[in-house]
């Protein structure tokens, strides 16, 4: 090589680059404490998700594989060695009924947010792309739907389909998504500026492989991070929903709708909504610092 | 000059509107490039130069088909392509290449360097995978750079390094055409004669045609076989390089050179008679009436505030853009001086 310019080629292979890459994530990943404690909790939570029926000492008091249990001379025991969260008005161990929700709130963060990011974030890429007249008739769209509290309106949903997990689902989606389109918008708008862009169009690039190759890796940082702080939320307005009677229904080992029969209950039988709350505290609690951490991470802006 | 120009540019303009106020109907316009015409021949370097603001970088987008023109044509291998889209223009995109000012932003930050040079071949649907890994190999070896570096991202590289990157991008197609808006001017001084080199080895190895954008004259005066002037979103004088630098007929040329810094002494020689370079560029908004440099020129006469002068040829291949030389203006010129008779013309050379 001629060229002073040209550096001495000190190549490591892919893998041991791809590993420096990793490491370098890692690092700032473990500069902060609380994105580690948060992490550590999800894992928590994936791993009860998974081993359920395994760790569950009582599997069946929360209808596993459709046995549903009762077992009325054991209703509104304290908690205890044999019912570690005490059982409730049924005699069904909650401690079994917690372990097993876990796997619902998580499908219901992962389905929710799914169907959100998968609606949001392609009007957002369109609109913000496209601008004009096309653009702004989406983000007009989205801003009506933004312009309901976004509870109310998955209240509404839920009641006029019939409130199941499934419909819940639904509806908090059918809320969430206006807030990805409006993140990718924005953020469409900055990166679509860029030199890259134009350079895309002008190499021949087809405006679908511009958008996907070259905005949207450039815009997936704030809403990877979007998605892990608002995971907590989906399954907290889930859990809200349930309360309010109308997510999922009774003897679903729901917490949020735990926690709502459990309130007829009180003081007395003081575990049987506790414990349940206990556990959407914990949850939404690691997603949103692991959300911080990767924000943190990423070094970008979400609202 | 003989054959058939490999592009060529009638009238062409670019207008961007300007917002006038709320309720404003009468659309007002930046003219950012305001009736040009030239053509380029098939292996030739045409630069344009001229001052930041004066409509070069949107004349090479213009011409690269990245901006829709207002009004005028450009034709490429006697084919018009001003109305060029869809498929059609895709394809056109594998003969005219643009090689971007600043290589940090024209290359996407998430994408790796092999990634990136690979983009136009697999747009354009060329070769089998393992053919194209090895033609960006290839590309990355003929831009003197490690073919290791495909596996990093942009970041990692320098200016320079980016920029031959971007270099090699704009080849992997075969372009026969290709726009460089500025090609060194974000680069440090010493990487720049190397940029600059290389891309003229290029053209000779593979017989590229140019349009460079510069405002750099010395730069320009090295690499470019013919050179337009540019002022306002107009050509002032067009000729080949040598009679620009030292035979120049258009006052702006004048004023351009005499503004190139000169280090030592023995270069004086090599320019016109110094003259001063007075006043700011005007508000492009509000371009001045009659000739867009009447305001700042030092040979400015009383036609040259109402007369608009048109390029005319004043020898083979040398065209200027100037009251002194008016071609088919001379009736108005001459009009406005028998107007005021009192009013001495600025004596001609």
């Amino acid at each position: 090589m001629s060229n002073s310019e040209t550096v001495t080629a000190d190549d490591p292979g892919v893998l041991e680059r791809r590993r420096e890459d990793l490491n370098r994530v890692v690092y700032r990943f473990k500069q902060n404490p609380m994105s580690i404690l948060g992490l550590c909790i999800i894992f928590g939570f994936v791993f009860i998700a998974i081993f359920a029926p395994y760790i569950a000492p009582y599997p069946n008091d929360a209808g596993y594989q459709n046995q549903p249990a009762v077992h009325f001379d054991q209703k509104f025991e304290s908690p205890s060695a044999e019912h570690l969260f005490g059982t409730d008005q049924a005699g069904r161990d909650i401690f079994s009924r917690v372990l097993f929700g876990t796997r619902l709130s998580l499908r219901i963060g992962v389905v929710v947010l799914a169907a959100a990011v998968s609606i949001g974030v392609p009007v957002g890429l369109v609109a913000g792309y496209l601008g004009g007249g096309v653009g702004m008739a989406l983000m007009r769209i989205t801003d009506v739907f933004l312009s309901v509290p976004p509870l109310v309106l998955a209240l509404a949903v839920s009641v006029a389909l019939e409130p199941n997990l499934t419909n819940v689902m639904l509806a908090i989606a059918a809320v969430w998504w206006p807030w990805y389109a409006r993140l990718t918008y924005g953020e469409v708008l900055s990166v679509k500026e860029e030199t890259y862009v134009e350079a895309s169009r002008g190499i021949g690039a087809t405006s679908t492989r511009t958008i996907f190759r070259e905005i949207l890796p450039n815009v997936l940082a704030p809403i990877t991070v979007k998605m892990s702080l608002d995971m907590g939320y989906a399954i907290l307005v889930a859990a809200s929903l349930g309360f309010l009677g109308l997510g999922a229904q009774p003897p679903t080992p729901e917490w949020g709708t735990m926690v709502s029969q459990g309130r007829d209950y009180m003081p007395a039988q003081w575990w049987y909504s506790t414990f349940p709350g206990l556990a959407i505290f914990l949850i939404v609690l690691g997603f949103n610092f692991l959300g911080d951490g990767l924000r943190d991470m990423f070094d970008v802006e979400v609202q | 000059m003989s054959g058939d120009p490999l592009v060529s540019v009638r009238n062409l303009e670019k207008y961007y509107p300007v917002d006038t106020g709320l309720f404003s109907r009468t659309e007002s316009y930046v003219k950012a490039v305001d009736g040009v015409s030239f053509d380029i021949m098939p292996g030739e370097t045409f630069a344009v130069v001229g001052e930041s603001g004066c409509g070069k970088t949107t004349l090479g987008k213009t011409v690269a088909r990245l901006y829709e023109a207002t009004g005028g044509t450009i034709a490429f291998e006697g084919q018009d392509i001003t109305d060029l889209d869809g498929k059609a223009l895709r394809q056109l995109r594998r003969d005219i290449q643009v090689v971007y000012q600043d290589p940090s932003s024209s290359l996407n930050p998430r994408r790796r360097i092999g990634a990136i040079v690979k983009e136009p071949l697999a747009v354009h649907d060329v070769g089998t995978k393992a053919e194209r890994d090895e033609r960006v190999a290839e590309l990355l070896r003929r831009v003197d750079l490690p073919v290791e570096f495909r596996h990093r991202y942009p970041n990692a590289l320098s200016g320079g390094q980016k920029q031959r990157v971007a270099i090699a991008r704009a080849l992997a197609v075969e372009p026969k055409f290709v726009v460089l808006d500025e090609p060194t001017s974000a680069l440090d001084v010493s990487v720049q004669a190397k940029v600059i080199s290389l891309l003229d080895d290029l053209q000779d190895e593979l017989d590229l045609t140019y349009l460079l954008i510069s405002h750099d004259l010395s730069l320009v005066k090295n690499v470019a076989d013919r050179i337009g002037v540019m002022y306002l979103g107009n050509l002032m004088e067009v000729t080949d390089s040598r009679t620009l630098f030292e035979n120049p007929v258009n006052p702006y040329t004048e004023q351009l050179l005499s503004a190139i810094p000169v280090v030592e002494s023995g270069e004086q020689s090599l320019k016109p008679p110094s003259v001063e370079v007075r006043g700011e560029t005007p508000d492009p908004k509000d371009p001045p009436s009659g000739c867009p440099f009447h305001p700042r020129c030092h040979r400015a006469f009383d036609a040259c505030d109402a007369v608009d002068p048109e390029l005319v040829e004043v020898e083979d291949g040398h065209q200027t853009r100037c009251l002194h030389d008016p071609g088919p203006k001379a009736e108005a010129v001459a009009e406005h001086r028998s107007d005021d008779v009192t009013q001495e013309g600025v004596t001609e050379d």
